[in-house]
């Protein structure tokens, strides 16, 4: 009786210190970023399409960076969601066993590679490959880093909305089949809606690791600070704006406070992604 | 139960000696080598890599870890006593001594090498020079097509430039651009290599990198009729010149004393001509 008292006090304390650490960041970074508002305001900052944070005057507007972090991510999500899904219905219901053994271990470990590793690829390989297939000028690109934060993203997909897919439960397929129904039907009106949940916490998974992802943007995007007009435009994303420009960023300077400011505007967005995706969730489950 | 629960917690307390152990080994190791941590500026990197190896193979007892990040990175790093030498391809800044002072740490420069910044284009581009003039409405997105510079070739400007935190970036804007914006339309790469990549790769960019960038695959041009060879560096008849740094905290002692040492002696500055950079005797 005791020992369940102190295991349960230790599992709190594990739990608090979760908690803990996570507002934590959160108050600092929003206690670094806000300091900006004081000499620009709000609407400035989100409508401005001018970043020259260290000319003199500086001007501090993040619409183009926005605008990038948020055209990257939607290319990420046109090749990786139906891809990741794909991939997962094929693997949970059509595979043999052997294949699914084989090809579930492999996709688990291509969510392992290191992004620069991605980024190298995308920077030597992809970027000339892009520029030949589609007659641009430029191989490095808004189109190009969606396309390879989509590769990325997708055995992060595939792999969650596979555990998904795969554990509905046989009784309900076999009750599905019995009444004569045919495996297409089956799948697509009693398992994918069964799985739904899964597959939405899946498909806000990847795309949070393709909004948050910096180090191939970088290597990558390109990094104008351009509203892009077309999706072969270079463009700057939030991430990499920060990791590109932190190091010169006197501490306590405007420039230093406005990478902080974006920083909370990233967390803000990834937010209220997971809440939308929670929402999704839970409507999903309550449908059923 | 109780002697399951006896077993397990003596296990526990077991394979934490075991760790514990293991870190503290690995500690005691650490501590008989001496270790010098070297960032900063992308451009010195192969300089100091060369450096570093050779270096290390003489001295088994010394550990040296070189890392990149922009000549800003460094000096940062050296402020916040992260690093035991900061590479920079500028000089230090008014703004950065203040504030090392006020951290306790004295910036001291030894010049380690000299250096040219080469203008670079794709090998397929006809153009062998370009003014000072003509490179400012380049990168300030004043002049944006090729057929305005050269008949021969044409299509639109693509202008590559490094990062805010390159000390590369800082000369060209002293130099170059002279307090005027870039274009926003230029792509910002974070390295030297990077920038030699994308000109490599794209047929109608121009690009600026260090001396020891260069490479078959991209084509450096004149300025103002300059080539950027090792006499116009020397003599500073080359406009785009400058020399490159090693800033440590305080004049600099012991094992690092001997590391930079060794990088001014002969052998050291035949590696600084072997990365591609000029030697400063």
């Amino acid at each position: 009786m005791k020992k369940d008292k102190i295991f349960s006090l230790l599992v709190y304390l594990f739990a608090i210190l979760a908690i803990v650490v996570m507002f934590g960041i959160i108050l600092s970074v929003f206690s670094e970023g806000l300091p900006l508002l004081n000499s620009i305001p709000l609407w400035a900052i989100i409508t401005g399409t001018e970043w020259y944070p260290t000319f003199n005057p500086p001007s501090f507007g993040i619409l183009p960076l926005i605008c990038a972090s948020l055209l990257v991510t939607f290319i990420s999500a046109i090749f990786s969601v139906p891809l990741g899904i794909g991939s997962a219905i094929f693997l949970a219901e059509v595979a043999p066993a052997y294949l699914r053994n084989i090809l579930k271990p492999m996709l688990e470990l291509l969510v392992a590679i290191p992004s620069v590793v991605y980024g190298l690829f995308g920077m030597t390989v992809l970027s000339g490959f892009i520029m030949r297939l589609f007659k641009v000028p430029l191989g490095l690109n808004a189109f190009t880093a969606g396309i390879l934060l989509g590769i990325m993203a997708t055995p992060t997909i595939a792999s969650v909305a596979e555990d998904a897919i795969f554990s509905v439960p046989v009784s309900i397929k076999e009750a599905s089949i019995g009444i004569g129904a045919t495996k297409f039907e089956t799948l697509y009106h009693i398992v994918l809606p069964a799985a739904k949940s899964g597959i939405i916490t899946a498909i806000i998974l990847g795309l949070s690791r393709a909004i948050g992802e910096t180090m191939t943007v970088i290597m990558v995007a390109g990094g104008s600070p351009i509203i892009p007009h077309s999706i072969f435009d270079p463009v700057r994303p939030l991430t990499a704006t920060i990791a590109a420009e932190m190091g010169e960023a006197a501490h306590g300077s405007l420039h230093y406070h406005a990478l902080f400011f974006i920083g909370a505007v990233l967390m803000t967005f990834t937010y209220v992604f997971n809440i939308l995706g929670e929402w999704f969730r839970k409507r999903a489950i309550y449908r059923q | 139960m109780l002697k399951k629960c006896i077993t397990g917690i003596s296990g526990m307390l077991l394979t934490t000696l075991l760790f514990v152990n293991g870190i503290y080994g690995a500690q005691k190791t650490q501590n008989s080598k001496k270790e010098i941590i070297i960032a900063g500026s992308t451009t010195i990197l192969p300089i100091a890599q060369l450096c570093a190896e050779a270096f290390m193979k003489k001295h088994p007892d010394v550990v040296i870890s070189v890392r990149g990040g922009g000549s800003g990175v460094g000096i940062k790093a050296l402020i916040e006593k992260t690093v035991d030498i900061a590479d920079a391809s500028r000089e230090i800044k008014e703004s950065e001594i203040k504030l090392a002072l006020e951290k306790g740490v004295n910036p001291y420069k030894t010049t380690i090498a000299k250096d040219g910044i080469a203008v670079i284009v794709h090998p397929e581009n006809p153009i062998l020079n370009i003014t000072i003039d003509t490179l400012r409405d380049i990168f300030t997105g004043k002049i944006i097509l090729w057929e305005k510079l050269t008949k021969d070739f044409k299509g639109r400007i693509i202008p590559v430039s490094r990062d805010v935190a390159s000390g590369t970036y800082e000369v060209f804007e002293k130099y170059v651009l002279k307090g005027a914006r870039p274009a926003a339309r230029a792509l910002m790469a974070s390295s030297n290599k990077q920038v030699a990549i994308t000109v490599a790769q794209t047929k109608t960019s121009i690009g600026y990198v260090g001396l020891g960038y260069l490479n078959n695959s991209i084509k450096s041009i004149r300025i103002n009729g300059i080539e950027p060879s090792v006499e116009n560096i020397k003599s500073g008849k080359y406009p785009l010149s400058r020399s490159l740094y090693m800033y440590t905290n305080g004049k600099p002692e012991g094992v690092i004393k001997e590391f930079i040492d060794f990088i001014l002696s002969e052998e050291g500055q035949k590696l600084v001509k072997k990365a591609g950079f000029i030697p400063i005797k």
